[in-house]
């Protein structure tokens, strides 16, 4: 066990985790941030998505002793009041059927449209082939995703 | 103009006086600490002072403010916004002024909370909508009494009551405090579809806002004061059983608290139709955190042995039955060559109509085509998991499932509690589709709290959740059709069977149809656990029934939708049999609107279209599928459907539920398959599972919704069947070559 102070959207956190624990557990289980989902543990599934700096990653890979001073954000944390383009749009589109997975899902999108602030059809399929949904919402995110893209301030 | 009596659901208006001033319905709820971003916006806004209690579904607040508590459980097909639509319509209220709040388990109030054979809104169709209208009258009653002026000359609306002559007016909330004391009418009058305010336009999904924002909603959430996190240990083969376990080495391992086993049914419990659970014993492991707890799994020794074959009677929804559990390990390719061997010898008849055999003697052609299905995992997104906290005589549970009410009966004898003493919230699921109808995780979370003495959270690994399945079961049809000299169709048989079920459906289409018809079944035993998924039988026999019918129409030279159209009008005008399960109209719609909107032309040599229409779950679906290939590979480019499900309550979430059905059903078409080796699931994650992900989604999803006013059918499982044959029928049309044996695509480099 080991202490490490974590930067999670925007906040410090201290934890005294096993230096092995992925940030996944960290979030869920000892920092109570319960959006970022346990989908399959492997990287296979995009439920556990968060932006590590700007990027997505699967937190369900990424060990506690990885992150360093590198700024975490979670579904919580994306926007302050839960209205970021990208969530906006999802629920412009309404997207959701369970829900479980759409965390993830949006937070590989916006990482997306962070770097690529217009995707086409093929960059968004394969920015976002990482994400199962096993509802089948695939073309309702893909619609959301170019919504989130033609509004402003991605 | 529906006049219902009230008594049909009189105990839901039985009143407990104790929870009328608000709070919850019950004392406990586990789900109190999830509120939702809805609940939190409103309460921004404002919240009552107080909350009058109408009946068990209802509650308004002195403001207005009305909370509608929706009975079923939730797994994506939005019924929790659907439901509310129904009370909120008859109570003539502002849809802003509504807050949702899920009812936990209790039958006595929400009568049967089953979520499941597309079943929900069809049966609370009639009983929420008098919910609504009760309490609407009961206000109108209220203001009457108030006013002293008669209650025939007050009206309701958007939540305001007014009496027009005396200008008199006054909104739900200032009304309510009287309104609830008053007695429940013994008759209530419903809108007329025509008159619907609410229901038949679309709603947002009143929970889109906690899930883009993340707020725990799922059982897999769940955190309490105190609680411990708990895996399980499962044989590692079907066939095999707990002999004995080492649990010291993960006992010394960080965070864990203890190593128990659990057996799940007591000796000679009558098993009721949900209870199926291949491993009643199974080993668990307790910590503080779900990491410690998996590492520390990995340190077990378990010895495991094989099970002896055994009969045991289940009490299931069609009466008791026995069936056969053999012992052994069972294997795919075994499992192929048995399924082949039963296919060529004759099974036992369920219908049979004319005389088919001579109709097969006489035939100068005759067409013969078998299918076959692989077992399917479900693999809902969200693990299985339920949280539990026995404490001595008495349980609290929070358990994301289909079906409460009956696996309170098993986790009362299992703990050996009276069932009055359970409690059971109902957290959202993530996803569904018949896995978590089978709550067998619910009473391993229940004994191992009761065994650990603390609240606990049981975990499934995604490893356990697809080896410890209630797969779909792998099937196989084989269809033949006669022709005469004039390729008429004079005969059709089917012969379908599966391991352990059949999916046999003997008086569906074209049952009815056709003069000389014969349907026989057989089954093979087996110790792998099934059980219902998405549609069950039908999601295999419509692929095998719509592939087959089209060659049938290509043998006859026929269009592929007139030639159903033709069946379907001979099936209208002049029956064969008595037993045909389907409405030949309403299936006849669904083509013909499908027709219409997919632009459907014969012998069209510009697209690759496959057609496809069925009936379940009372309703019809007809898809048009459009599929090129690209660098060898199917790409779906956009699938038109037609669905007629009676009344549509939420047009926008029901088109969502299509997408999602026909999303589902080409993934599965394409890529679904477990296969077992020694008993052994050969995947176990989804690395070995292939899903459909965004790239093979169709790139367009166009819905259409035969417009009437029957009460409202199945909707969450009449258009996933059908897009298995779309999908055959449209590669063939692609490649030139028949597929028969699902999953149609394999041997692909799997994406993550």
């Amino acid at each position: 066990m080991a202490i490490f102070n974590l930067n999670i959207n925007g906040s410090e956190h201290s934890v005294d985790v096993d230096s092995n624990t992925p940030m996944l557990w960290v979030l869920r289980d000892h920092i109570k941030l319960v959006g970022t989902k346990y989908g399959c543990g492997i990287a296979q599934c995009g439920a556990c998505t968060v932006h590590l700096g700007d990027n997505a990653v699967r937190s369900c890979q990424l060990p506690v002793s990885a992150v360093g001073e590198q700024k975490i954000t979670t579904i919580e944390g994306l926007s302050e009041h839960g209205d970021h383009p990208v969530q906006n749009a999802w629920l412009e589109i309404d997207v959701p059927q369970c829900g479980y997975c759409q965390a993830g899902q949006i937070m590989s999108a916006s990482a997306l449209l962070k770097r690529n602030p217009n995707p086409s059809d093929e960059e968004i399929e394969s920015a976002m082939n990482g994400n199962i949904c096993r509802c089948g919402t695939y073309t309702r995110i893909k619609k959301a995703i170019k919504t989130a893209a033609s509004s402003e301030n991605v | 103009m529906t006049k219902l009596k009230t008594h049909m659901g009189r105990r839901a208006f039985i009143k407990n006086t104790s929870l009328a001033s608000g709070g919850l319905v019950l004392g406990f709820s586990i789900l109190n600490s999830c509120k939702s971003e809805q609940a939190k916006e409103m309460a921004v806004r404002e919240m009552p002072k107080e909350w009058f209690e109408m009946n068990s579904y209802l509650k308004i607040g002195d403001n207005g403010v009305v909370t509608i508590y929706t009975p079923n459980p939730e797994f994506g097909q939005n019924i929790r916004t659907s439901m509310p639509m129904l009370v909120a319509e008859e109570l003539d209220v502002d849809w802003k002024n509504v807050l949702v709040e899920q009812a936990p388990y209790h039958a006595d109030k929400y009568g049967f909370q089953f979520t499941g054979g597309s079943r929900g809104i069809s049966a609370r169709w009639e009983p929420l909508r008098m919910a609504g209208a009760t309490a609407r009258q009961m206000l109108i009653a209220a203001a009457a009494e108030t006013w002293q002026v008669p209650k025939e000359e007050i009206t309701a609306e958007a939540g305001v009551l007014q009496h027009a002559a005396t200008k008199k007016s006054a909104g739900y909330g200032e009304m309510a405090s009287v309104a609830a004391t008053l007695t429940v009418p013994e008759e209530v009058q419903l809108k007329e579809v025509k008159d619907f305010k609410l229901v038949s336009r679309s709603q947002k999904n009143v929970d889109a806002k906690s899930i883009v924002t993340g707020r725990p909603l799922f059982g897999m959430d769940i955190q309490e004061e105190g609680m411990l996190i708990a895996m399980i240990e499962h044989p590692p083969a079907f066939g095999l059983t707990l002999k004995s376990v080492d649990g010291e080495a993960a006992k010394a391992m960080p965070g864990i608290k203890d190593v128990v086993t659990i057996k799940s049914f007591k000796d000679g419990y009558e098993k009721g139709g949900f209870d199926t659970n291949a491993f009643p014993e199974l080993v668990a492991i307790v910590g503080n955190s779900t990491w410690e707890v998996m590492q520390a799994k990995k340190k077990l020794k378990v010895e495991w042995q094989p099970i002896t074959a055994y009969s045991e009677t289940i009490a299931g929804f069609g009466g008791k039955q026995t069936i056969n559990i053999p012992a052994g390990l069972e294997s795919t390719t075994t499992h192929k060559s048995q399924m082949e061997a039963l296919a060529a010898k004759p099974g036992k008849v369920v219908r049979k109509d004319g005389n088919p055999e001579v109709a097969f003697k006489n035939a100068t052609t005759i067409l013969e085509r078998s299918y076959s299905a692989p077992f399917l995992a479900h693999n809902n997104m969200e693990p299985l998991n339920a949280f539990a906290h026995v404490a001595g005589e008495k349980a609290k549970i929070a358990a994301p499932i289909q079906i409460p009410s009956l696996i309170i009966p098993t986790i009362a004898s299992s703990l050996g509690i009276p069932k009055e003493n359970i409690e059971m919230d109902l957290p959202r699921m993530g996803g569904g589709f018949g896995r978590k109808a089978y709550a067998h995780f619910v009473v391993e979370a229940a004994l191992i709290s009761q065994k650990v003495n603390a609240p606990i959270k049981l975990v499934y690994s995604r490893e356990d959740d697809m080896t410890n399945g209630i797969y779909r079961p792998t099937y196989h049809a084989t269809y033949r059709a006669a022709f005469d000299e004039n390729k008429n169709l004079t005969a059709l048989h089917v012969k379908a069977g599966g391991v352990p079920e059949s999916p046999l459906f003997a008086n569906r289409f074209p049952a009815g149809a056709i003069d000389n018809y014969m349907a026989e079944e057989w089954t093979i035993d087996s110790n792998i656990s099934i059980g219902a998924f998405r549609a069950p039988r039908s999601n295999f026999m419509a692929g095998a029934e719509q592939a087959f019918l089209d060659e049938v129409a290509e043998t006859m030279g026929k269009d592929a939708i007139q030639f159903r159209l033709d069946l379907l009008k001979r099936a209208k005008e002049n029956p064969v049999g008595e037993r045909n399960d389907y409405d030949a109209d309403r299936y006849a719609g669904v083509l013909e609107l499908v027709r219409e909107k997919s632009a459907w032309k014969e012998n069209d040599t510009t697209k690759h279209r496959g057609v496809s229409a069925y009936f379940c779950h009372n309703s019809y679906a007809a898809h048009v599928l459009d599929l090129k290939m690209e660098n060898g590979k199917p790409v779906v480019e956009k699938v038109v459907c037609a669905i007629d499900c009676g009344v549509v309550v939420n047009p926008d979430a029901a088109t969502n539920m299509a997408e999602g059905a026909i999303t589902d059903g080409i993934g599965n078409a394409f890529y679904g398959e477990l296969t077992f080796q020694d008993g052994v699931p050969q995947k176990n994650n989804f690395h070995q599972y292939q899903m459909i992900r965004m790239n093979d989604a169709p790139k367009e999803i166009d819905v259409h919704f035969v417009q009437n006013e029957i009460d409202p059918t199945g909707m969450g499982e009449p258009p996933f069947p059908p897009v298995f044959g779309a999908v055959a029928n449209a590669l063939y049309k692609a490649t030139g070559q028949r597929h028969y044996e699902q999953p149609f695509v394999t041997g692909n480099q799997i994406v993550g």
